[in-house]
Formats: structure tokens, sequence, C-alpha cells
């Protein structure tokens, strides 16, 4: 983290339109178990102020988070996903898709903004994983590429922030092209050499790490984050052996050369600002 | 080659193979006896052979092409290069960590004209199964590490330098999943090839000839042309983990087979695939000789079409097909639009 300079201490963002939080309302760590108030959560940015656990956000959380004022203008909320397969396993997908639906508001796994961080015009896709697992079919590819898209467009920097199980096994080989689909738009957006910052939260996995997630000029993560291509469980029975502490953790990925810096979220907004401030000179203001 | 090996016979394979074998009894006893004269009855038993193969082979089950996809006589990426190409010269590495034998590649001559196309140097890649207990485990299976495609695509920005075609033959039961895979970034691996496969300013023909398993597959797969044999098969998971995943338990492959749709005749319906390449009836195995000739007059075919394109037409036209992929509807004005693929069954 040495070579990000923090600029201001706590948090950033103005948390005016998240007044919205209960109070009285209690939640239990599951990291050192210490019972805290969801106000004080959110104050942190949904990090444990104690022992550092980063629990999970929604694309929306994100979005409040990062982009100044919390001031941004939302893309694609009309796609739906079908079901080109007429897929059924114990239950239709058809059935799964409504449920989803019903339980997160969301109407797939990824929603796409766009706004200022720091001032510099920026597009955000942002995943969510209560979404059947984050999981990638034809919409949340479809989204991601309409990001990269407006990216290319205005000619204006690019975040996503992943947090998914892999391509959607529902939606078949539909699923795993949006892996092409995606990663092919992104050479458009590295040709006007634009920056691409990927944050991977926990988890990130399969075919959404198998593609645009490891491929930002700056891959980022959040710590203790889980980031693989195949799932723990696979290699545990593939292997035959338990697999070492910390294995497909963010750290672990680190040591091994595969992302730039594990940020922590009370300073994640300031890390891209820095990052844009770099890469495109300070904005004016 | 397979008639002979019952060991490698699939279970609906069987009775046809056992009408088979009556017909060379009868025939050995026909040529034996010049006073019996059996003419009629192999005639009408060669019709019934006949008639069981077609009734067979007509409706395959997707499991039972998953099966034939994967029959340990199927020919594999080297039985394609020996029989297509001339003077193959296999290159080995990724110039970091090492060799993986589960890709193969190098440079050959595409013998093209035996094809209605041209002779012509290609770079040709695939995955690599062995065919007995070492080679199996030496290939490991057909499962890349990141090695491999970081080999393939070393490969790969060779053929764009020298400005020769890439040719794939895709096979593999998916991406090792190994600590060490891991380790050594399978998945960076595999998004750093899907990236680059985009740009390469040089014509791609893909062949799906065997199984086409998830990213491990994909990882050698974006192209200009997807061709796909008749037996193949190709999606986002194996059956089998499928159904440990989607039904928690192993038994329902044949289930998770018919519902992800990974045939050649499901997936050209969703623009996933641009054409089938017919195998002979029985599959490949049955008759390799068919099956190359097959391939080779399908990837003489799109080989003629793209060296016709320049580098900047390639590669719109390459990305302008991988975003036309997907199936999604748009609400609003309740207009449906999207991907040219777009079926609105809601």
């Amino acid at each position: 983290m040495s070579w990000f300079k923090r600029k201001k201490a706590g948090i950033l963002t103005d948390r005016r339109d998240q007044n919205d939080v209960p109070e009285g309302q209690w939640i239990k760590c599951p990291e050192c178990n210490e019972i805290l108030n969801r106000r004080v959560l959110v104050d942190h940015a949904m990090v444990c102020p104690l022992c550092g656990h980063h629990n999970t956000m929604s694309s929306r959380e994100y979005f409040d988070l990062l982009f100044d004022d919390g001031v941004y203008q939302v893309y694609d909320e009309n796609l739906y996903a079908l079901d080109p397969l007429d897929f059924t396993d114990r239950k239709p997908y058809a059935a799964r898709l409504t449920e989803a639906q019903r339980k997160t508001g969301l109407n797939d796994a990824a929603r796409a903004a766009m706004g200022t961080i720091g001032g510099h015009r920026i597009s955000v896709a942002a995943m969510d994983f209560s979404f059947i697992g984050g999981s990638m079919g034809s919409v949340v590819g479809e989204i991601i590429t309409r990001a990269i898209k407006r990216a290319v467009a205005e000619q204006v920097p690019l975040l996503v922030i992943s947090q998914s199980g892999g391509a959607r096994m529902m939606e078949g080989a539909l699923s795993l092209m949006q892996m092409a689909k995606t990663s092919a738009n992104l050479t458009r957006l590295d040709a006007l050499g634009l920056p691409y910052i990927s944050l991977m939260t926990h988890p990130t996995t399969g075919g959404v790490t198998a593609s645009f997630a490891m491929l930002g000029d700056f891959n980022l993560a959040e710590p203790n984050a889980l980031i693989g291509f195949a799932g723990p469980r696979v290699i545990r029975e593939t292997i035959g052996q338990d697999l070492p502490p910390g294995f497909q953790r963010a750290e672990f990925l680190q040591d091994h050369g595969f992302l730039d810096a594990i940020v922590d979220r009370r300073s994640l907004r300031e890390t891209i600002i820095h990052l844009l401030d770099l890469v495109l000179e300070p904005a004016r203001r | 080659m397979a008639t002979s090996s019952d060991r490698y016979l699939l279970d609906f394979e069987k009775p046809l193979v056992e009408l088979e074998q009556r017909l060379d009894e009868m025939r050995a006893l026909d040529a034996r006896d010049p006073e019996t004269d059996l003419s009629a009855q192999i005639a009408s038993l060669e019709e019934r052979v006949e008639e069981l193969r077609a009734s067979i082979y007509r409706n395959l089950t997707r499991w039972q092409r998953v099966q034939i996809a994967r029959h340990p006589l199927r020919p594999y990426t080297l039985d394609y290069i020996d029989a297509l190409t001339d003077g193959f010269v296999e290159l080995h590495g990724d110039r970091t960590a090492g060799d993986d034998p589960a890709i193969v590649g190098g440079l050959a001559t595409f013998k093209g004209s035996r094809y209605d196309g041209q002779d012509q140097t290609v770079m040709v890649i695939g995955h690599q199964k062995g065919r007995d207990v070492a080679s199996r485990k030496h290939r490991r299976f057909g499962m890349p590490n990141p090695e491999g495609y970081r080999k393939a695509l070393r490969l790969m920005k060779m053929a764009a330098k020298f400005g020769k075609p890439v040719v794939t033959l895709l096979d593999t039961p998916g991406a090792y999943p190994g600590l060490e895979a891991e380790e050594r970034g399978q998945a960076e691996a595999i998004a750093r090839n899907l990236f680059e496969m985009a740009r390469l300013p040089v014509p791609i023909v893909v062949v799906v000839i065997g199984e086409g398993a998830s990213g491990g597959a994909l990882g050698i797969g974006v192209g200009d042309r997807i061709l796909m044999l008749e037996n193949a098969w190709y999606s986002v998971i194996s059956p089998e983990s499928c159904s440990s995943i989607l039904w928690r338990s192993w038994d329902y492959k044949e289930e998770a087979a018919r519902a992800l749709k990974l045939t050649a005749s499901d997936l050209i319906q969703h623009h996933v695939i641009d054409e089938i390449v017919p195998e002979p009836i029985g599959g490949a195995h049955r008759d390799p000789a068919t099956a190359f000739r097959n391939v080779g007059r399908a990837v003489a075919r799109a080989l003629n079409e793209l060296v016709r394109l320049s580098p900047p037409e390639l590669l719109d036209a390459r990305l302008a097909k991988f975003d036309r992929m997907g199936a999604y509807q748009v609400t609003g004005d309740g207009a449906t639009q999207g991907g040219a693929n777009v079926r609105v069954n809601l």
C-alpha cells in the first residue's frame, strides 16, 4: 500500500442519502464476533472497525461510496434475462430469476453507472453477489460490455467491481461467450490509452476472474477476498489434499504477482482518485 | 479403427456391433463354403445393419454425443495436424515457466489445395489428450495449466508477426483445477488470451473437435469462424460438474447434458458457432479419414474467405460477432431488441 498516499483520514463520502439505516439494528461481525450497530458499519463502508473484516456491499453501496457526492446516473436498468435454453435443474431457471428479482430488487447481477470520481468522469459497473451468486449470464455480459462502450464513446476511464461465482450455468455456452464479449470490448478501451481499474471483491471466481476481472491496467482487490479460477472444493478434490491457509485469498494473489494492490475499502475512493490523477493528471474540479 | 476394439464400445453402439459381427461371420461362412449361397441372407442383414445404424445415430441424445466426443479412439489434435498439414514443427514452451503438453502448437503447411483451397503456412494450436495411461497422465487428460495458454498466446503473436493465419482445435474437459495452476494464474492466462485473440490481426479459425469445456476451451477459442464437429460438445461447464453443483449429486449428468444444450445443433441456433462439420455416421472415430476431409474442407473454405479481409475489417467483424452473443430483453417501451439472436419467450 505504500505507493498510495492517503490524503485524508476517514470516510470521504457524503452519506446524507443513506440515513435510511434503521436505528437499533445490531450485526454480529462474522470474523471477530463483535456486536456492531449497523450505523457504525455503514459509516465504515461496511468494514468492521475492530477487525477490518470487509462485509459484502451491493452495487448501490459501491456507487454511493465512490462517486463524488454520491451522485451518479444508472444505465441499462431495462435489461432482463431471458431463458434461452429453457433450462431446468431442480428448479426452472425462469423461477430462479423471478425469485432472485423479488428477493434482491435487482434486475440481474450487475449494474452500471456514470458520474465523476475525484472530478474524473468515469464509467463504472458493479456486480451483486446476492443475485444468483453474482453469476454472469447474457445480461451481466451486456451490462459490462455497455459500460465499456460508454467509456470508449466518451473517452473516459472504466472501473469494474467484481463479485461473482463465475459464469451462469443456466445460460450454457451463451454465458461462456460473455467472457469473450467483455474481454474483446476491453481491447477498444486499451487502444484509446484509457485506464481500466478492476476491483475484485469477495468472492471473484470462475469465468469472471478469467475474463474482464483479471484484465485491469490496475488489478485491485479488497483484503482477504477469495479470488481464483477453480473453486476451492474442486481443487481439493482434484489434488486430494487440504489447501494451504490463505490459498486464493487476495494476499496470496498479490504474492504470486496477479494484483497491483490490496486496498482497504475505507481508502478505496482515494486510491482510485489517486490512480486516475496519476494517469490522467488531476482533473479541473 | 474402432470396429475391432470392443472394449471401447459405448452402450448404445453394442446392438449395432453385435449385428455387424453376425454379418461378418455370415460373410466368412459364405466365402468358406462354395456350396452354400448366403447372399440373400447377407443382403438382408446388411440392410438391417444400415437401418439400425441410421436409427441409432439419427436419434442420439445429448449425453450420447458427449460420450462420442470423449470416445478414446476419437481423433485428437495431433491426428488432425498429421492428416491436414505437412511439415509440422512443434514449438514448445511459454518462455516463462515451462512447456505444457496439454496444449500443442506449431507452424505447418495446411494442405488446402486438397480441399479446394490453397496450401499455406498456418499456426496450428490445440488441446492434446493422450492415448494410453502414460500419455494421458503426461498430457493431463487435455487439461492445460497456465503455461499452455501462455504458450498458445506466444505462438499466436508469432503468427501475427509473420502474417500467418491461426487454426485452433478445441478438445478439453476444462482447464486444470490444480493448486499450482491457481498459483501461476490460470484465470489471468485465460483472460489474457481472450483479450489478445480479440485483437490478433490475422485470421483465426476455431474448430471444436471433441470436448469444449468452459474457459479451458474458450482460452484458445476466440476467432473469426467457429466450426464444430457434429458430435462435439461445447458449454460453460461439463455435464458432471453441472450435475454436482445444481443437483448436488453426480448422478444427473444426462439431465445436465440435456439442460445445457451443448451440442453443435443447439449452439448453431444460438449463434455461438458458425458451422457444423458433419461426422461420418457413428462418429469421427469410426472413419477418421472422412472426419479429416470434412474438417479440411471447412477450414479451407473459412481461410479462403478470411484472408481477403484487411486486419481492421477482420477485427471489426470479430468484435461484432462476439458482441451479438447473448440473449436478453430490453423492456420499457415494450420493444425487445439487442443481439441478433435475442429470443423472447417469457
